[in-house]
This record gives structure tokens, sequence and C-alpha cells, in this order.
């Protein structure tokens, strides 16, 4: 009880920090969305005009910041998320996220999970054929593989993939001549667009997962219960599975955690690289047309997904390590 | 010595090594490297190919590539170590000193460490760096700001476990003052995790000061990799034949980037004897190698 009381009241204060700098940073810093209004309609609209629009929409700079900031607080927790006071001027929020959503999670979500899985997989066979071939070569490969930047890889794979022999689509979510819906063209031609970004993820982050999985099978091999197991005289299979690499995975697991909580947050880049429309290239957008409304939201979704994440985490540490449950 | 014995033994350290000397070289002398010494002048005809003259061709504005790259170097270095420097400088000063007061200043910087931790910080970073201004400083600051969470984690729970141990405990009876204890019996214990500390500050530093000036948000007065690229993306260099714009810089932040990794995890195995590779001579010499492993594992405990 004391354990869940510690963590929701960690949630709730991280949650809180973060909102609190979001509302801050662009506050207190130059350019704000009536300047780069003003820059986009080109002198178009007289300025009061623009801010009486903008007022409209709820941005208001120059009212008690204190009462906005207590207003901020209230509507992000309530869901009234406001609308977009940029490009889709009066595009409600909510809508422009879920619009976007669906392809982060659906890109670099199943990635996540699919370069974990490989990677653990990977580890646990590197780690139990020790001094064997993978594990010869394996260490140094993923070291460097892990070091390269996705942009870089991303760049790279359109090149070759994309320009050069026009295998695959390099950017956009899915060819737009296809109206999108549940036909077998519509989904190829989402999977087809998804493959590349997919691929320069699952070849940057999949290293991570086999050096720590490798890592840790090798400490849990020297255990006693390791070696009890093999005087019990159990299958191999059994002690690498079900001995070895159960314990293994346990430090992984809260690493997991974390980068599925980072799914919608750290792949900016990826979309950005492949024209992919999901919320990382919303923030982008957002960033550059000082769309307060649209970047508090998009900054709390991202926190909460992390804090989501660890929460799990904890609980399925808990659930599955006797340990963690008589610490707790 | 016996550690540098063991650093000049492990063939990743001396990879990563021999790659982070040639780019400090070129970086502080690159008129050694390229006798063009004005990388931006627009002084060539525009989209050259690569050839003797210009190893990488020309930009759509006519400049070299190849001296762009060189003369890049060093930014994309400064910033990496600068910022990894001070990054670990922060996980130590928070993270050991949290661990060696304890109590209440320790719940303080944990929980202020976690929340970092958690905060998304490639946002963060988009944010502050498009609002702040784009310069060095501010990139640094950016880095360091985000940067030293993780760290300050590891080296808390490394000093923790060494709070109790009699050295220290002597220290404090011979009545030395709490900041002497710290800065100069801890913290040179602690020396192996805190180099890998900035190796993996320096790493993270290398990727994201890459990416963001791949997104326009980095000093443009002067060359950088990462400010090639975001050039290279703006006048679409990948479609219009001239790769090398783009694949150059791009390959040289992987390089850099490639040799912290491997210096980093050169270290991991110096440190755990388990992790090294297994090589036919180490298998011969298994006894006396087993024996070296457990001493070091006693050392590590």
């Amino acid at each position: 009880m004391k354990f869940i009381l510690r963590r929701v009241s960690m949630f709730l204060f991280t949650l809180w920090a973060a909102l609190t700098l979001n509302f801050f940073i662009p506050r207190f810093m130059p350019g704000n969305p009536l300047l780069s209004l003003e820059a986009r309609t080109r002198g178009r609209m007289s300025h009061a005009a623009l801010a009486d629009m903008l007022a409209s929409f709820g941005y208001k700079p120059d009212s008690n910041w204190f009462v906005q900031y207590v207003t901020y607080l209230k509507d992000m927790v309530t869901g009234n998320w406001g609308v977009s006071i940029a490009v889709d001027l009066g595009e409600p929020v909510r809508t422009m996220v879920f619009q976007a959503l669906p392809w982060t999670l659906g890109l670099i979500g199943i990635t996540t999970v699919l370069a974990f899985a490989a990677g653990t997989v990977i580890g646990i066979v590197a780690g139990w054929r020790r001094g064997g071939r993978l594990d010869s070569w394996l260490p140094s490969t993923f070291v460097i593989t892990s070091a390269l930047p996705y942009f870089v890889l991303g760049m790279l794979l359109i090149l070759v993939l994309s320009n050069w022999y026009n295998l695959l689509p390099g950017d956009d979510t899915y060819n737009t001549n296809i109206l999108p819906g549940l036909s077998p063209g519509f989904i190829g031609s989402v999977l087809q667009h998804a493959i590349l970004p997919a691929a320069a993820l699952l070849i940057t982050s999949i290293g991570g997962w086999i050096l720590t999985m490798r890592n840790n099978m090798i400490t849990t091999l020297a255990e006693d219960y390791v070696r009890m197991g093999r005087a019990k005289g159990l299958s191999n299979r059994k002690i690498m599975y079900g001995y070895a690499a159960r314990n293994a995975m346990l430090p992984n697991i809260s690493g997991f955690a974390m980068s599925l909580g980072f799914v919608l947050s750290g792949a900016i880049l990826v979309e950005y690289v492949f024209n992919y429309q999901g919320v990382g290239y919303m923030l982008l957008n957002a960033v550059s047309d000082s769309d307060y409304p649209v970047m508090q939201v998009l900054f709390m979704l991202y926190t909460v997904a992390v804090l989501l994440a660890i929460l799990a985490a904890d609980f399925v540490m808990v659930w599955l390590d006797p340990r963690a449950r008589a610490k707790g | 010595m016996k550690f540098f014995k063991s650093l000049l033994g492990n063939r990743k350290a001396i990879a990563g090594l021999v790659i982070f000397g040639l780019f400090t070289l070129i970086s502080i002398f690159p008129g050694l490297f390229t006798t063009y010494h004005s990388p931006d002048a627009l002084s060539y005809a525009p989209r050259l190919g690569p050839s003797t003259g210009h190893l990488f061709g020309t930009t759509s504005l006519g400049q070299d590539i190849y001296s762009q790259v060189i003369y890049g170097t060093r930014q994309s270095l400064v910033i990496a170590v600068v910022a990894g420097a001070f990054a670990t400088v922060l996980s130590v000063l928070v993270g050991v000193s949290a661990a060696y007061i304890g109590g209440i200043v320790d719940d303080f910087l944990s929980l202020f460490t976690n929340v970092v931790l958690i905060l998304p910080t490639f946002p963060l970073i988009i944010i502050l760096a498009k609002y702040a201004g784009q310069s060095d400083l501010v990139m640094v600051t950016v880095l360091v700001a985000t940067g030293w969470s993780y760290g300050a984690n590891q080296l808390r729970a490394q000093a923790l476990s060494l709070r109790n141990r009699d050295f220290l405990e002597s220290a404090r009876v011979r009545g030395e003052r709490r900041s002497y204890i710290i800065l100069f019996e801890m913290i040179p214990t602690m020396t192996s995790l805190i180099v890998a500390n900035f190796l993996g500050a320096a790493l993270y530093a290398v990727t994201a000061a890459a990416g963001l000036q791949f997104l326009g948000l980095g000093d443009q007065s002067h060359d950088s990799w990462g400010e090639m690229l975001y050039w290279a993306q703006n006048q679409e260099a990948l479609q219009s034949g001239m790769p090398l714009w783009a694949l150059a810089p791009g390959l040289c932040i992987a390089i850099l980037g490639a040799s912290f990794a491997l210096m980093n995890y050169a270290f991991d195995e110096i440190g755990n004897p388990a992790l090294r590779p297994v090589r036919r001579k180490d298998l011969r010499k298994g006894a006396t190698a087993l024996k070296g492993a457990d001493n070091v594992l006693v050392d590590v405990a």
C-alpha cells in the first residue's frame, strides 16, 4: 500500500513539473503565436484583428499569468484541450491528436516491441553460447549499430532503397491516391510505407537490447541456481529459458517500459526524415508555428505515456519477481 | 598502470581511441587535412560530382563538401566533449552527494533526478532550443540539463554501496570534513564508472546535437556536421544527385558516436571480466585468467 502511494505521488509530482515547464518555457522566451501568424498572413490582416481572433480561441497573453496557469492546468487535466492557433486555425487539438496518434503508435510502438523481443532472444542465445561464433562478432557489431543516429540511417535507406532502386516509398504514411479504408490496397500501402522507417528504428534500437541481454545472461549463468539446475540434470532448454533467461530479463523490463513510454516522443526525427505524419511530426510543426495549445497537449501526452509505462513496469516487476514483492 | 594495460589490450578500446584521436587531430588542425580553407565560400561550380579536386563533390551552392566536413569536425567534437563533461560533473555532484548525505537531501535529489529522467527529453530540447535562440551555448546548456539524470542515478547506486566501507569509516573517524570525504575518498574510487558515464553522455550529446542541427535548431554561424545535414535535406541533396553532401557528415556523426560507444563498452568489459570476448589464447590460460577475474570481482563487491 505504501508502495502504491509513493508511486502515485511521484506520478502526480512529475506530471505537474512537466506541465509547469511546458507552460513557462514558451511564454518566457521570444517569439509568440501572434508574430508567427502575422508572418504567415504577410500583413494582409491587421495586428489588432489577429490579436482579437487569437483571443477568441483562448490565447490571452496579457491577462494575469497566474490565472492563465491555473486555467491551463485545469484544462489539461479535464481534457479541455482547446483549439489550434496555427495553420489549422480553430481545429480542435483533440481531433488533431487522435488523427496522428494511430500512425505513431502503429509504426513506432510495434517496432519497439519487435526490437525488444528479437533483441532479447538473440541476446539469450549469444549469452548462452558464450564464446561461440555468434558471440564473437555480435558485441562489436551491435555496439556500432546502436551508436548510429537513426535519422542518418533513415536517409541512407531512403537514398538506396527509394531513390536508387525505387523499391520502397521513402515518405508519407500511405499512397494518397488510394482511398483510406479497410481495403487490401490501402493496408498494403500503409505497410509498404512503414517498412523503411521501421527498419531504421529496428536496426538502431535492437543492439542495445541484445547487448544488455547478453551481459545479463552471462552474469546470471554464473549463479548457483543455474549450477543447481545442471546438477539436477535438467535439460539445457529448461535451464536456458526457465532458469537463466527468466532472471536475466528482469533488469530489462523497466528499460523496456521506459522505451514504450518514449514511443510517442522518441521518434520525432524518424517522422521528420520520412515525412510520417505522426505526433512527432505534429510537434515539430507546432513548435515552428508557436502553436501553444498543440505543444502543451503533446508534451502532456508524452509525459503521461512515460509515467504510465513506468507504473506498469513496477507492477509487472512485483508480479514477476518475488524479491520485489518482499521489498515492496 | 594495470588499468592502462588492460585498456590497451582491448580491441574495442583501441578502435574507439584511434577514431577519437583522429577526429581530435582534425579538429585542432583542420588546415592540415584540406587545401580549401574557407569551406563556406561559394567558390566552385555547383553540383560537381566527386573528383580529385573535390573529394566529395560540391554543394548546390558550389561549396566544397570535403572541406566542410573537415572544418565541421571541431564543432561537433567540442559540443560532445564539453556537454559530456558538464553533464558528468552534474551527475557526480547530485548522485554522490545524494547517496553520501542521505536522509531528506537524498529523497529530494532522487526525486529531482527521477523527474528529469522521465521528462520527454527530445521534445523539451526542441522547445528550449527553438525559444532560447540558436547558439552553441544554448545547445550545450540544453544537452547538459537533459543529459545528466541517467548517470546521477547510476552513480548514486554505486556510492550507496560504498557508503559503509571501511576506508570511508576511517576517514570519518579521522575527523575529515564531508566535502573532503566525497571529493578525495569516494570519487576517486568511482573513476571507472564516472568515465563510462562521460562516454555515455558524450555519445548522447553527439547524436542529440546532430539531431537538433539537422532540424535547423543549431548555431548557423559556423560549420558543423548537423548543419550540413540540415542544408542537404533542405536542398534535397539525396533526390538530386548529391548524396555525399548528406552521407559524408552523417557517417562522420555515426563514426564519432561509434567511437564513444566502443570505448564505453570496452570499459564495461574491463570492469567486468566475465563479459570479455573469449579467445583461444585465453582458453588455454583459463586457470590464471579465472584467478585474476576473482580478484577483480572481490574488488568490485
